[in-house]
């Protein structure tokens, strides 16, 4: 007995050391984050330089003249009251090469323009992790740039750049070989992309509003399993044009305004195996423009007000237009050949004359969306001032009747009679 | 002045014609609004009414009232009214009341069921055109004496801005489309105000799609309200030009 508690005895200075050793290297380490406080006069590069990994760093409101501001360790950096950091046009602002970042409330401005760099408020390289939130980003050549990261989240920024001289604009949002993001709720203005993704994979882009933009609101390519939800493209210079990719979800969105020759609501460029539905295409001279796209699924979407609403090239192939809404279009379909083997079925045509005598909601005959005179204007473009016309609509009538001209199978079996009832913004 | 247009225009409200051209305008529009309920297709068959049947109801009356007024004109020429006066009281007189019948047809059930910015142009543009054509008949009338030869060249005109021209024009297209032919067809279209009227409202209905041109010229023309003021000028000189030079042969015309 008494040898026994000897034993104990002898064992509890170790113990004790022991778990008070652990005790003092917690307090060194990671799991006690030290807060440091930068005010107005201070330098943020100095506080980043002071602290360590894990730590944050509040910036009091202020105007802060500084770039290139490296972060290479796990920080992150809480503006309070939404200090201004401008670089004066002189390059970028923070410069990321680190895991598990934080950037929230700042306004970054002025980082000018370059030719030889990609100057960006926030630019972003080889790391996890990050999160850039709530920040105004104004006039600067790229928004946020990253390149090889994963893991990132991207919300409710606001970035707005003033140059219309189109060489000298940058992208908004730029992720270039990245993998699992979210962009959501950020509004971008004026860039010349607005949300620009090459080579970015999962990501999912969702209530963005991109507009103004001097090139395309949207722009990706081979950026494969990515999904965009409600988000709005309007009025951008080029409008949205996706390219090379499969497996792209896009719902709920609305396309408007992009109005030129040359300009799209949508430009799908060999896009595969992806899913358009739900979205809203109005006031677009070209609602979709479709080339070398295939098995993809066009449904439920309203084309409005378009002056073309598909442009559905021979190229294509296994599409399927299903259950869309036309309304208002000048054009509602042009095509460039007499090949078709895509299908239309159950869209609703305001231009459809039929009948349904069998009263099942669907047209007895079959609806021929292409119109003489949109092949006549695709080759004459300034043929388009005779258009409504009692003369053209003579020609088109004519020529709906009995097609020579126009691809004989190209037309919708079972045109609806009234509007499909499609529900645009569900949460 | 006053007094004559008052008295043109109720010789005008006696014959009915006018009241019969208010009716069917009002059960044609009545009749669009219940069968398409899309604004935007309301505006498109409305269109169809404005460019046909507005030009040819305008100018075939204008031109029967014209004759059957003769007498009327020949007495108060007899007075101490100058020709300018009696001309111009009739004419305006046929003119209002073809307005004023036209856009209560057309506007009062717009006003019942709605509209939108489109059909505010429609309107403007079927006035343009009722006085156009009014212009336009009264031009034929003074240049022959003969009732049926003159509602012979009136007819010649309707079909011909409706219909011939069109066809002309895009024949023109058809045959010289190598060649940059932009503004050359705006200029033709410039020549009939049928097509000026379908222009102002294709700037309109169709915007997205006239957007897609290429040339700056028509990018400036149509992407702004310069194209519609520039169509609407034109339209007026549509409305002022025949009716001088109809005043010009009447005031030397030996009745």
């Amino acid at each position: 007995m008494r040898k026994f508690e000897s034993y104990r005895l002898r064992w509890f200075p170790m113990v004790f050391g022991m778990m008070a050793l652990l005790l003092v290297a917690n307090a060194a380490g990671a799991s006690s984050p030290t807060k440091h406080f930068v005010s107005e006069g201070e330098s943020i590069s100095e506080a980043i330089e002071r602290a360590v990994k894990g730590d944050t760093l509040i910036i009091r409101a202020g105007y802060y003249e500084e770039h290139e501001i490296i972060i290479q360790k796990p920080l992150t950096l809480i503006g309070e009251g939404r200090p201004v950091i401008d670089a004066g046009d002189a390059g970028d602002i923070f410069l990321i090469a680190a895991d598990s970042v934080w950037i929230e409330g700042f306004e970054l401005k002025n980082t000018g323009f370059s030719s030889q760099n990609d100057n960006a408020a926030i630019r972003v390289f080889d790391s996890r992790y990050l999160t850039v939130e709530d920040n105004r980003i104004i006039n600067t050549f790229f928004g946020i740039h990253l390149s090889n990261s994963q893991h990132i989240s991207i919300r409710n920024n606001f970035l707005e750049a003033f140059e219309k001289r189109s060489h000298r604009t940058g992208n908004g949002i730029h992720l270039w070989q990245c993998d699992t993001a979210l962009i959501s709720a950020n509004h971008v203005i004026g860039h010349r992309d607005g949300i620009y993704l090459e080579f970015a994979v999962m990501v999912e882009t969702n209530r963005n509003i991109v507009e103004n933009n001097n090139r395309y609101g949207l722009h990706f390519m081979f950026s494969h399993d990515n999904a965009y939800y409600h988000n709005e493209f309007r009025n951008n210079e080029a409008g949205v044009a996706v390219m090379y990719t499969r497996n792209v979800i896009m719902k709920y969105n609305l396309f408007e305004k992009s109005l030129g020759s040359g300009t799209y609501g949508v430009l799908l460029k060999d896009i595969s195996n992806s899913v358009m539905k739900y979205n809203r295409i109005e006031n677009n001279t070209t609602g979709i423009y479709m080339d070398g796209s295939n098995n993809n699924e066009i449904h439920y979407n309203l084309f409005r007000r378009n002056g073309w609403g598909i442009k559905l090239l021979t190229s294509n192939d296994g599409n399927t237009i299903e259950g869309n809404n036309f309304v208002g279009n000048t054009f509602d379909i042009s095509t460039n050949g007499r090949l078709v083997t895509n299908s239309l079925e159950r869209n609703y045509w305001d231009k459809y004359e039929g009948y349904d005598l069998d009263g099942d909601g669907y047209g007895d005959i079959p609806y021929r969306p292409i119109s003489l005179y949109s092949t006549i204007v695709e080759r004459i473009p300034s043929a388009i001032i005779l258009w409504r016309s009692f003369m053209v609509s003579m020609l088109d009538r004519a020529e709906r009747v009995i097609p020579s001209i126009t691809p004989e199978n190209m037309k919708d079996l079972k045109p609806k009679m009234r509007p499909n009832d499609i529900d645009f913004k569900p949460e | 002045m006053l007094k004559l247009l008052k008295y043109s225009l109720y010789n005008i409200l006696r014959t009915r014609f006018t009241l019969l051209y208010f009716g069917f305008l009002l059960l044609a529009t009545f009749a669009i609004y219940s069968l398409d309920h899309d604004l935007a297709r309301v505006s498109l068959s409305l269109l169809n009414v404005v460019l046909l049947v507005v030009p040819l109801i305008c100018i075939v009356f204008a031109t029967v009232h014209f004759y059957n007024s003769y007498e009327f004109i020949e007495l108060m020429l007899a007075q101490p009214v100058n020709r300018t006066t009696v001309f111009m009281s009739q004419i305006l007189a046929v003119g209002i009341s073809l307005s004023l019948a036209f856009m209560g047809g057309i506007g009062i059930p717009m006003l019942i069921y709605g509209g939108e910015a489109s059909m505010i142009y429609l309107l403007f543009v079927g006035v343009m055109l009722s006085l156009v054509f009014t212009g336009l008949a009264y031009l034929a009338s003074v240049m022959t004496r003969d009732k049926a030869k003159a509602i012979g060249i009136t007819l010649l005109f309707w079909v011909f801005f409706s219909l011939i021209y069109d066809g002309l024009v895009l024949f023109m297209i058809y045959v010289f489309y190598d060649y940059p032919l932009e503004n050359a067809t705006l200029a033709m279209v410039m020549l009939n105000p049928v097509d000026l009227a379908r222009v102002i409202m294709l700037m309109q209905l169709d915007v997205s799609a006239l957007m897609g041109f290429t040339g700056a010229f028509f990018q400036n023309f149509f992407g702004s309200i310069r194209g519609t003021l520039i169509s609407s000028g034109v339209l007026l000189l549509w409305i002022l030009i025949p009716v001088y030079f109809a005043l010009r042969v009447f005031k030397r015309k030996d009745l």
